[in-house]
């Protein structure tokens, strides 16, 4: 890999090296919080700041931290910030907070978290570690309100809380997708996301780890 | 990396300033949002309550309008009187139904709602007057579908007309059982009836499918038969003799008179003195 610029480690999550889609991490979250586009916001600024901050902090610390115990280093303070996150949110978000439940908590175990920490921020400088926790935010993100739009648009018909289609339950013509309001939906979002970026990168394909054998003809047992 | 981060002093050295760190700012936070995070939840709770009893609008100041408009009381369930014994602002009947020492457990046919422990006391609110209430507003829970669901169950002032329900906390499946949050629904029960006559002790109302014609009736959640059967349980047990009816009854048979009253036997004479003494 090339020297990591302030710019790249931004962008390039986004599309490039989306943690979501490229490295299919962080799903979890990704199906439970979909389900409106006003949730899935709060929870993408939330993991923003726990990963822009978790990966400057052990950036900051990253000379000191012994090698035997960096895991657990490196989770104390993801475990702390997102703590105070859940703190602030519950304070000043209280509806949100209720909303997201227990994925707020368990961005501790979001492995975008970790892995930024453990993969760049252990070998780079704090400015730059911020950075690529903030960019790997943004991808986390972006796969997220992708998901959201069309979960919240065909699923209860509105965007951010605000009708577009007029349901029947509400009296309007729009027969909402049921299938859409529940975590499995996203799984086809994601799966359709991943499809078109790798249509547009085609260096993301992965090359054939094996090849399937044809099919045997079936023969009748003697 | 260094060769001498990893010796057991620095290791020992590292993880102790790092956990003294962390818990500094994680307990700060803590601390320091304690008090605004209670006051969250209990202007949730307000408003959950306002919103029962139709007097919540957006942007209002909910700690006035509930100061203003509602009075808590507390209710022994099993006589239906009120009582001192707990303070109706901070009793709170969830948590006392955890307590054995202030529930007791139920099972079999007399758990319809599914709760398995019931509170001794629960936490009524009177809106207007408090002899002669408009509304009354009682905290109902039972499982649904996937769990526990709880709300409100907002009663005129007659005792059986019903004003409106609302539910605070369920898990029931988005867009199927999930729709007892929709206004559309819940403006369905407005003006229904919980008892079938004037004298009925049990509660009849009950959600039936395909459309419902008699008062005691609310239209059933489509695509949702569990859920339905489950506020149909829980409503019907909140009001019945294991719930709120030896409560209730003070004001069905006050509300009507005459022969209401006649028709009503021991309650009515027990709860007629307490509301005196009250």
């Amino acid at each position: 890999m090339s020297a990591p610029t302030p710019k790249g480690v931004i962008v390039t999550p986004i599309f490039k090296n989306n943690p979501i889609a490229l490295q299919i991490l962080g799903i979890c979250s990704a199906l439970a919080v979909t389900s409106s586009l006003s949730v899935s916001l709060v929870m993408t600024l939330a993991v923003m700041f726990v990963t822009a901050f978790s990966s400057m902090f052990v950036s900051l610390i990253r000379n000191h931290i012994p090698s035997s115990i960096r895991i657990i280093v490196q989770m104390t303070i993801i475990a702390s910030l997102v703590i105070v996150v859940d703190q602030i949110l519950k304070a000043y978000a209280y509806e949100m907070s209720k909303q997201l439940s227990v994925f707020v908590g368990l961005i501790i175990t979001n492995c975008i978290v970790m892995g930024r920490a453990e993969g760049f921020a252990m070998t780079n400088t704090p400015g730059l570690s911020f950075l690529d926790g903030l960019g790997n935010g943004l991808g986390y993100g972006f796969i997220l309100m992708t998901v959201g739009f069309f979960r919240e648009l065909l699923g209860s018909g509105s965007l951010f809380g605000v009708t577009i289609l007029q349901t029947v339950q509400n009296g309007g013509w729009y027969v909402p997708n049921g299938l859409l309001l529940l975590p499995p939906s996203a799984f086809f979002i994601i799966g359709l996301i991943i499809w078109a970026i790798r249509a547009m990168n085609p260096e993301q394909i992965e090359s054939n780890e094996f090849v399937m054998k044809a099919n045997t003809e079936p023969k009748e047992a003697v | 990396m260094a060769q001498g981060n990893n010796s057991i002093k620095k290791v020992l050295t590292v993880a102790f300033a790092l956990c003294l760190v962390c818990s500094i700012i994680v307990s700060t936070a803590a601390v320091a949002l304690r008090s605004k995070q209670e006051l969250n939840q209990e202007l949730d709770r307000k408003t959950n309550i306002l919103a029962v009893a139709d007097l919540y609008q957006p942007g209002m100041s909910v700690q006035d309008e509930f100061s203003r408009a509602v009075t808590p009381r507390v209710v022994e369930l099993e006589t239906g009187e009120y009582t001192d014994a707990v303070d109706p602002s901070t009793f709170d009947g969830f948590e006392a139904a955890k307590d054995p020492a202030q529930s007791r457990t139920l099972s079999g046919e007399r758990d319809i709602a599914g709760i398995s422990r019931q509170e001794q006391y629960s936490t009524v609110y009177l809106v207007g007057d408090v002899e002669n209430p408009e509304q009354i507003i009682l905290p109902i829970r039972g499982q649904g579908l996937w769990g526990l669901m709880r709300g409100y169950l907002s009663i005129q002032g007659d005792g059986n007309t019903i004003n409106g329900i609302t539910f605070y906390s369920h898990s029931e499946t988005p867009g199927l059982g999930g729709e007892v949050d929709n206004p559309r629904w819940k403006a369905k029960w407005e003006g229904k009836e919980a008892y079938e006559s004037a004298d009925a002790t049990d509660p009849t109302i009950a959600l039936v499918k395909g459309g419902a014609s008699e008062p005691t009736e609310v239209d059933a959640l489509s695509g949702a038969t569990l859920t339905s059967r489950g506020v149909t349980n829980l409503v019907q047990f909140w009001l019945g003799q294991e719930g709120f009816a030896p409560y209730l009854a003070r004001f069905r048979s006050g509300g009507e008179g005459g022969d209401a009253a006649q028709a009503s036997t021991d309650d009515a004479a027990s709860t007629s003195d307490a509301s005196e003494g009250a």
